[in-house]
């Protein structure tokens, strides 16, 4: 009766962590788990994609999203000289100030500077983008079901829709999306940035580029945190085997 | 002063005035402990560690936070990105509270099925249940700090129960949120009272292990400590146990915290507040989910709800359900009146405690889905089950069950497993320095 009462309780409980996972997909298809290079327990951020995904984040997405808790000496973590990062900077203009005579004043941004946010404000944004609020991509990763695969599948998921399926006046379909419908037009085209290392700028492989890039913007520590975590546990087993046998030692005279 | 057991002259010293070491020496070297603990007893000491881990990270994280609607998701953030090692910290706190609760959950399970809880020990047990609504209160209290989507609408949702309270439920509700809506009196109170609650923790544990060294540990066997040689001293025999469990939870803890820190979390909480749009699915946070799911099974065509429905709306009842399942624990060491304490004597009891823990992971299951079929009707079940066990079965073994014989001394059935030469070894009264 107890070994199958244990039995039970075991399959409840991968249920559970079956059920977990499935929990939110919220009507949408789940996406497809794609390979990333910062995936595993010794991932690292692909530096070619990393520079290749902001290039596509500074020339297309941050026509309307911003990324506001990243600043622009932040890219010298994933590989831009500082001197590349100084320029980065100096092509976007802040508002600063007041200076002596009390005036607010514009400058070129400096590598210090938070990343400038396409638009000024919430009513802005909606103002330009037809009524919808382009979200803040700085932790899109960490704050979607699904992570970068979700990213990904939701960059690529445009497609024609079902035919009894409606979809509204300045919206698109799209697969991955929850209700299918999305208010961003399909962002990426084939060829919408030239590359410098001259990689082939398909829409797959933007996709890919940019949700790296916004992986590591969601999280900026993940190689450091990795790293760690590795020395951490192998010097915990190593300890605690140690321990065990201390306790055996300890132990022996009772046994 | 000469006849001090302690050779350091300045530790007798010390000790004639302020018996420190006297006490030290007492109540973690000499404190005769059962000898037969198996591991399931290092829970509690593993809650101790934890509590410490989640003060001290707690008291960092304070030092960069800022407790404003405004700028508290941002400065998480900043703790997250610009603080040394401040996503360490971070990530230790937050998977910190889902340790502490896992370890406490265990902790309280083992002491349901070995009797802890039974005479002379039912105080330490209601310290114990006294401990486990703080933490819960503490835990909520702090969720809502990053205010993130689920922190305001899961303090949103759990704020308003108060208000089925009858007549002054409302005024209640406005008296917790400082305000008409959740806003930033509330972040203010909750920051306020989440740093307050763990040191009324610290204080209550202190009770709580005052209580423990009164008669000591119980075991796995439930029967007294008899004789000198069922004990050992507690150093070093179980400071090495718990130090190799605690070596073995921080693996799997810091497996969590650096290579899946967010997999516990809920995403959602890494969108900041907005109290215009809500979430599809507003769910607490894992070690709630039980209580959640009993709240939300007295819907008003629940079959659960019916016999109390002319007394209280379906929402007060959900309330009052989800308190009286802790309530019920308070009382647990009289409900249950079977004089053995362990169910390795009780072989009905040992069924029944198996599926009060399928019954809770059920509950669980059910907290995390959707309020919609079939998840309703299973968690009005298991919330029926779980009273019913409480309530009508343990009261009803104490009568009716037929426990097996108990052995005569804790010694006896460890030397029946020992053999000629060793038991003769172990039949002294242990001494080591």
């Amino acid at each position: 009766m107890r070994k199958y009462l244990m039995s039970v309780a075991a399959a409840v409980s991968v249920a559970v962590l079956a059920s977990s996972n499935a929990m939110a997909a919220g009507g949408a298809v789940k996406p497809p788990e794609q390979q990333w290079s910062f995936s595993g327990l010794f991932g690292t951020f692909d530096r070619g994609s990393l520079q290749r995904g902001f290039q596509v984040y500074n020339e297309v997405c941050s026509a309307c999203h911003s990324v506001r808790l990243l600043a622009y000496r932040n890219l010298m973590d994933i590989g831009f000289t500082e001197d590349q990062v100084k320029k980065i900077a100096a092509a976007k203009e802040v508002t600063d100030g007041p200076n002596d005579e009390g005036e607010m004043f514009k400058r070129p941004a400096r590598p210090s500077d938070r990343f400038v946010k396409p638009f000024p404000n919430e009513q802005a944004a909606r103002a330009g983008n037809n009524g919808a609020f382009p979200p803040d991509l700085t932790l899109m990763t960490k704050a979607r079901v699904g992570g970068a695969d979700y990213l990904h599948a939701l960059l690529t998921g445009y497609k024609q829709p079902p035919k009894d399926k409606k979809v509204a006046e300045g919206m698109s379909y799209n697969l991955y999306f929850a209700g299918n419908q999305i208010a961003m037009a399909p962002p990426l085209s084939e060829g919408a940035v030239e590359y410098a290392d001259k990689t082939k700028a398909t829409v797959a492989q933007m996709a890919h580029d940019v949700t790296t890039f916004l992986s590591w913007a969601a999280e900026p520590e993940l190689e450091w945190r990795k790293r760690m975590g590795v020395k951490v546990i192998l010097f915990l087993l190593i300890l605690t085997g140690l321990l065990y046998g201390v306790k055996r030692k300890v132990w022996s005279d009772l046994h | 002063m000469s006849d001090s057991k302690f050779k350091n002259p300045i530790v007798a010293w010390i000790d004639y005035r302020l018996p420190v070491f006297s006490f030290m020496e007492h109540e973690l070297h000499e404190y005769p402990t059962p000898k037969n603990l198996n591991y399931w007893w290092n829970f509690g000491s593993l809650a101790g560690i934890i509590l410490v881990i989640m003060i001290v990270t707690g008291i960092v994280l304070a030092m960069h936070y800022t407790a404003h609607t405004a700028f508290a998701f941002d400065s998480v953030e900043r703790i997250m990105r610009d603080v040394n090692y401040g996503w360490l910290i971070r990530y230790v706190h937050m998977n910190g509270a889902s340790a502490f609760f896992i370890v406490v959950f265990i902790h309280i399970f083992r002491g349901m099925y070995f009797g802890s809880y039974k005479s002379p020990r039912e105080i330490l047990w209601i310290l114990g249940v006294v401990i486990m609504l703080i933490m819960m209160a503490t835990a909520f209290l702090g969720y809502v700090l990053p205010w993130g989507q689920m922190s305001f609408w899961g303090a949103t949702v759990i704020t308003n129960l108060f208000s089925a309270i009858p007549i002054v439920g409302d005024s209640i509700v406005t008296l917790l949120w400082g305000g008409f809506s959740v806003d930033n009196p509330t972040l203010n109170r909750f920051f306020s009272l989440h740093y307050l609650l763990p040191f009324v923790l610290v204080g209550i544990v202190v009770l709580h292990i005052v209580a423990l060294h009164q008669h000591g540990s119980n075991n796995p066997i439930g029967i007294d400590t008899k004789s000198p040689q069922d004990t050992i001293p507690f150093h070093p025999y179980y400071t090495v146990k718990d130090l190799f469990g605690l070596g073995v939870f921080l693996v799997l803890f810091f497996g969590f915290v650096f290579f899946a820190p967010n997999y516990l979390g809920h995403p959602d909480n890494y969108i900041e507040a907005n109290p215009l749009v809500t979430p599809p699915h507003i769910v607490p946070e894992w070690y709630f989910l039980p209580f959640y799911a009993i709240l939300r099974s007295f819907t008003a065509d629940a079959l659960i709800y019916l016999p109390i429905s002319w007394l209280m709306s379906a929402k007060l009842a959900g309330v009052l359900a989800m308190f009286a399942s802790i309530m019920v624990l308070f009382i647990l060491p009289w409900l249950d009146h079977s004089p053995v304490r362990s169910a390795r004597f009780r072989p009905l009891y040992k069924q029944f405690f198996w599926l009060l823990v399928i019954d809770c992971i059920i509950l669980g299951i059910c907290g995390a889905k959707p309020a919609e079929a079939p998840w309703t009707y299973i968690a009005q079940a298991a919330t029926a089950y779980y009273f019913l066990h409480f309530i009508v079965i343990l009261p009803l073994l104490g009568f009716f069950e037929k426990t097996k014989p108990l052995p005569t001394s804790i010694s006896e059935p460890v030397l029946k497993g020992g053999g000629g030469a060793s038991s003769a070894a172990s039949a002294k009264p242990m001494e080591k320095a």
